[in-house]
């Protein structure tokens, strides 16, 4: 199920946070709102790390990552690194990696299996995007814009691209990325979409201003709203009963 | 698959064919074409008003005498109802409509006597990141009635005129003033005269403007030789902003030598001309005057300042003209062509209608269309009593001519036509009468006969035609006229050609006139 919720009245979740399947990375605010609000959701299932990167708190931009390992730019400093080190469990690499595109959020959007990066991006890095992630990298743009990070929402099951995304770039992204895509919008008509949320196998956070219907489309296309045990029981009833005489 | 989709543009490089997807309204969750607002027209509308602080009610002032609408501080416009002009002055009077960029106006029906004009504006805004929107709102004007200024002024004195101008000119006959009329509706050079009156020897002409009258003057100046001045009165004195409102009254006076008269002219004029002949005749009043010695053929023109110079009146004029029979002509002596006119000079045989008995042999210049058995027109100057000092001393020295002819006559043929209508007719200028005058007031038999002479004289002479309108006659029915034309030379007609059609703005004729429009 998606939330709706707010870093220091700025609906932009997704800049401030970075969810994936085995941790979370929240930004350090004043009030701990936003921290609490990722914890009511995830409190025991992943660890959830209070952080910054390069003194920043736009910590969702600045990296990228999946259940298997984290990349972090060349301007996050050694006790940050060792921060998240000691903070994320152990299957999990963190890598600092050297590259002139520091902004990784920005740049690389991906899930536990496939990847899809900035065109310009070094070939050293995207070997250890392959490498550190465990994924497949595929350099593409989204809608013409070179920072699919931005652009998209990416998880295990599903997909939210920028709107203006044609149909014939959508169904080419759909093969590569080997889940469900769909255009959509979020925070109210907003189309940057990575920034706007940030999402993974079994829960979404977005920014206040989502309307209800994003947030169902939301819950459609990542299938959120099956993660729920009872919704499966009332499949099987339907099927059950025949007829009333 | 992707083949299909793929086609080659001009540079060579294979291009995706691109189909737009469609997104659900981030609101209303509509499907939709994705735009910049990622929301569906219809919440777009809900959430902004482009319409918002644009004016959507105002009053506006409308003077139902000369149907014109206010335009403050002084201006009026007039404006048909629901016309384009009243359309572009109804935008004009709405305040900031420089905020949104007007795409479609046009009127809402109401009810003409509601008082209310309802204009639906159809404006376009940018909103939200660069989605333009579109929005239709009605604006409703409530008309108040306002005399305007000058309608007001009309109201409280209906006769009031600010210029007059005062035509005079002293000869007996009114020839000049149908010509002149004539001149000024072709011309439509009183269009704006507020009354027009007519008076013993003259017209009068009342303007509300001074310009008006101005122009009308100039107009005047141009066509006929005149002479006049000009004279104002005081009607009213705002003494704080130091406004005079004044009458100003135009005294104009026509140069009393006509068409057709003998003038002797004094011996100063005569040298000055370069010793035209003491007796001549003039020829053509126009803004000059062409005098035609007949004796040598030699023609001089005097312009309007040379003549009032010295202002010599004519000796005798059309009214003293007599019939004359002719009974041989000689072959001419010379020949001239004056201002494209052709005379020729030769000897006649003529005698007075009056006393056939007695022949005289004179000089005449119209050599080139008399000849024997016509009739002309001419004066006698043997018997003719004149009231000049000039020519009696010419007299007395012997060196006048018996008669000097002036115009063949056509009656003879002109009995032929007797009773039946012309092909042509004229317009008039809507004069009052002066009535008030008692017996100096003009007698409508005299004016027929004269007014008669007048079209007599357009059909003989084709340039007095030149600057004028005549219409086709309805009444007119050709076939008669051609059977009689036939045998020999009948008298002269105006030919078909020229004759205007008159405008007809009847309903049907309209109607008619679309039509072929469409056509």
């Amino acid at each position: 199920m998606a939330t709706r919720l707010q870093f220091e009245n700025n609906c932009e979740v997704g800049v401030f946070s970075k969810l994936t399947n085995a941790y979370c990375l929240v930004a350090i605010g004043g009030s701990e709102n936003f921290y609490s609000a990722f914890e009511s959701e995830l409190a025991d299932v992943i660890p959830i790390v209070k952080t910054s990167l390069g003194g920043t708190r736009i910590i969702g931009r600045l990296c990228a990552g999946n259940k298997n390992g984290l990349l972090v730019p060349h301007t996050t400093t050694d006790q940050e690194l060792q921060h998240l080190r000691n903070s994320l469990p152990d299957q999990v690499v963190v890598q600092r990696i050297e590259e002139r595109l520091s902004a990784l959020g920005n740049c690389i959007a991906c899930n536990d299996h496939v990847a899809l990066a900035h065109t310009d991006l070094d070939k050293e890095t995207e070997e250890i995007i392959a490498d550190v992630l465990g994924v497949e990298v595929f350099r593409q743009t989204i809608a013409g814009n070179i920072l699919v990070g931005s652009y998209c929402a990416l998880s295990n099951r599903g997909g939210i691209v920028h709107p203006h995304t044609s149909v014939e770039d959508l169904d080419e992204l759909s093969t590569l990325l080997q889940v469900p895509l769909v255009a959509g919008t979020v925070n109210r008509g907003s189309e940057v979409i990575g920034a706007g949320m940030t999402v993974n196998d079994w829960t979404a956070f977005c920014g206040s201003d989502t309307t209800a219907t994003e947030l169902s489309v939301i819950d459609s296309i990542f299938k959120l709203r099956e993660a729920q045990p009872s919704s499966i029981v009332d499949e099987m009833r339907k099927s059950l009963i025949d007829t009333y005489v | 698959m992707m083949s299909a989709l793929m086609d080659q543009d001009s540079s060579g490089m294979f291009k995706v064919q691109q189909t737009i997807g469609s997104v659900v309204c981030c609101k209303c969750g509509v499907p939709m074409p994705p735009n910049a607002a990622n929301m569906c027209v219809n919440c777009l509308r809900s959430e902004f008003d482009i319409t918002e602080g644009l004016q959507k009610s105002i009053q506006i002032f409308y003077c139902p005498e000369c149907g014109c609408y206010l335009q403050p501080p002084k201006t009026w416009i007039k404006a048909q109802w629901e016309s384009r002009d009243l359309l572009s002055f109804c935008i004009k009077r709405l305040k900031n409509l420089n905020k949104v960029r007007l795409k479609n106006a046009e009127f809402v029906w109401t009810e003409p006597h509601s008082k209310r004009i309802k204009v639906k504006l159809t404006v376009q805004a940018e909103v939200l990141n660069g989605a333009v929107l579109e929005q239709s709102y009605p604006v409703e004007y409530t008309v108040r009635d306002n005399l305007c200024e000058s309608c007001s002024r009309f109201q409280a004195n209906p006769d009031q005129w600010v210029a007059s101008v005062q035509l005079r000119q002293h000869v007996s006959h009114r020839r000049s003033f149908f010509y002149l009329e004539q001149l000024i509706l072709r011309h439509d050079a009183a269009s704006r005269a507020v009354r027009i009156k007519q008076v013993h020897q003259g017209i009068d002409f009342f303007f509300g403007n001074k310009s008006h009258a101005d122009s009308f003057v100039e107009f005047l100046s141009k066509v006929v030789p005149i002479e006049y001045r000009q004279d104002k009165q005081l009607v009213s004195h705002d003494v704080k902003s130091s406004l005079y409102n004044y009458k100003y009254t135009y005294s104009v006076k026509i140069c009393p030598i006509c068409r057709e008269d003998l003038i002797c002219l004094p011996s100063k004029v005569s040298s000055s001309l370069g010793n035209l002949g003491p007796l001549v005749v003039c020829t053509k009043v126009s803004d000059r005057i062409t005098l035609l010695d007949p004796r040598t053929l030699r023609c001089a023109f005097l312009d309007a300042s040379q003549y009032w110079r010295s202002g010599f009146r004519s000796a005798l004029t059309s009214r003293q003209l007599v019939k004359y029979s002719v009974f041989y002509v000689e072959p001419p002596v010379g020949e001239a062509t004056v201002g494209g006119q052709k005379y020729a000079l030769s000897y006649v045989l003529i005698a007075r209608e009056s006393d056939i008995g007695k022949m005289l042999t004179v000089q005449t210049h119209l050599g080139h269309i008399l000849k024997t058995g016509d009739q002309a027109l001419g004066y006698d100057i043997y018997g003719a009593n004149v009231n000049d000092d000039e020519m009696d001393e010419y007299r007395l020295h012997g060196r006048l001519p018996e008669a000097i002819l002036i115009k063949k006559c056509y009656d003879k043929e002109r009995e032929r036509k007797k009773g039946k209508p012309r092909a042509f007719t004229t317009k008039k200028l809507p004069m009052e009468m002066d009535e008030s005058r008692g017996g100096r007031g003009v007698d409508p038999g005299k004016m027929e006969n004269e007014y008669e002479e007048f079209l007599r004289d357009l059909e003989e002479n084709p340039e007095l035609r030149f600057n004028i309108s005549l219409y086709k006659n309805k009444n007119y029915q050709e076939s008669d006229e051609t059977a009689s034309m036939t045998d020999g030379e009948g008298a002269p007609t105006v030919p078909i050609e020229e004759l205007l059609a008159e405008l007809e703005l009847s309903e049907e004729g309209e109607g008619d006139g679309e039509d072929d429009m469409d056509e």
